[in-house]
């Protein structure tokens, strides 16, 4: 991501960091996740939207030592730390894959789809994984 | 990727120097780590050096220097959590050079 | 909103929740094989048809000549150059590009 881009004179700007892809299976949720850590050393306003599989990253209990690769479950409890605390669920995505708030490894705002929609709406700048 | 041996077992660090597998940390690589990184390990480097490893192993990264500071400020009170005390401590960036002597990969988020 | 669709609907269901997700009166642009989802009489016809009344579909004219699309193309979907594709991203304050 530019400098350009993320500090324009100074100005806070929105940005929305959307997840949409199950772990493991591709890259994209922890490329994801570290874009979402290094997005927090420019201190814009950034949040996180859970959508479609991306909702399976947060499911608890995710045990990778059988399959070698790192567990990166455990990061999404550390956003807090990095003054990342507005985590976004899409209702209809988390209950169509049978999951419910309970499920989840960290506190998320559970939203409407048309709720996500303006979210969305009101970003400076979205960027989907 | 060099290969190092400490104590009799070897051990594999990347170019930075960074040790490759956390699995092979102990107190004897850290004090090989720490001395190449020209740190002489006191009570006080081994808290922030267990903090990193604490850390680490409750979020699986190794956090950024601000983070870090707020959370050792959180933990072993305002008068360590401070860039002064850190960086005293690792003149060359607490979030790099005490990552490394904890065994950890650089930070993300480390720029 | 601009949203920039540009996989095909039948691999991924990234239009669709596109569609679910983008705001009443905001812009949906089809690019890449994100075109299949302009064409007339597939298995998703009737979604995007739905969602033409809340916002405005255009697919982008290069990549549906390539896939030899250009002669399926909805009604109501508005058929863009590159240039026109320009015109869009310029007009919108911001975009969200669906992978």
């Amino acid at each position: 991501m530019s400098d350009e881009m993320m500090e324009e004179d100074g100005v806070i700007k929105k940005f929305m960091f959307v997840n949409r892809k199950a772990p493991y299976g591709t890259i994209y949720a922890l490329e994801g996740l570290e874009v979402v850590l290094i997005s927090a050393a420019f201190e814009q306003d950034v949040s996180l939207a859970f959508v479609d599989d991306g909702v399976f990253e947060l499911k608890k209990g995710q045990d990778t030592k059988a399959l070698g690769q790192k567990n990166f479950s455990p990061t999404y409890r550390a956003l807090e730390g990095y003054d990342i605390e507005k985590l976004y669920v899409e209702r209809e995505s988390m209950e169509a894959r049978g999951l419910s708030e309970e499920d989840l490894l960290v506190d998320v705002q559970v939203v409407s789809a048309a709720e996500m929609a303006d979210l969305m709406a009101e970003q400076d700048v979205v960027i989907s994984f | 990727m060099p290969m190092v041996e400490v104590a009799g077992k070897t051990f594999e660090v990347d170019e930075e120097g960074y040790l490759t597998n956390l699995a092979d940390w102990n107190m004897d690589v850290a004090g090989y780590l720490a001395a190449e990184e020209k740190v002489e390990m006191t009570d006080s480097h081994w808290e922030v050096v267990n903090f990193l490893r604490e850390y680490y192993d409750e979020y699986q990264i190794a956090p950024a220097v601000r983070v870090l500071t707020k959370a050792i400020a959180k933990k072993l009170g305002a008068d360590k959590g401070n860039n002064k005390y850190l960086y005293e401590l690792f003149p060359y960036g607490p979030a790099k050079q005490a990552c490394k002597i904890a065994g950890l990969p650089k930070p993300t988020g480390c720029i | 909103m601009l949203h920039i669709v540009n996989k095909s609907p039948f691999e991924r269901n990234s239009l669709e929740s596109c569609l679910r997700l983008a705001k009443q009166g905001s812009a949906v642009l089809l690019i890449e094989d994100g075109v299949y989802g302009a064409a007339q009489g597939s298995s998703v016809e009737a979604k995007v048809q739905g969602a033409m009344a809340n916002v405005k579909v255009y697919a982008l004219d290069a990549d549906l000549q390539a896939r030899g699309m250009a002669n399926k193309v909805l009604d109501g979907v508005t058929v863009v150059d590159y240039g026109g594709f320009v015109d869009l991203v310029a007009e919108h304050s911001n975009l969200q590009s669906w992978l």
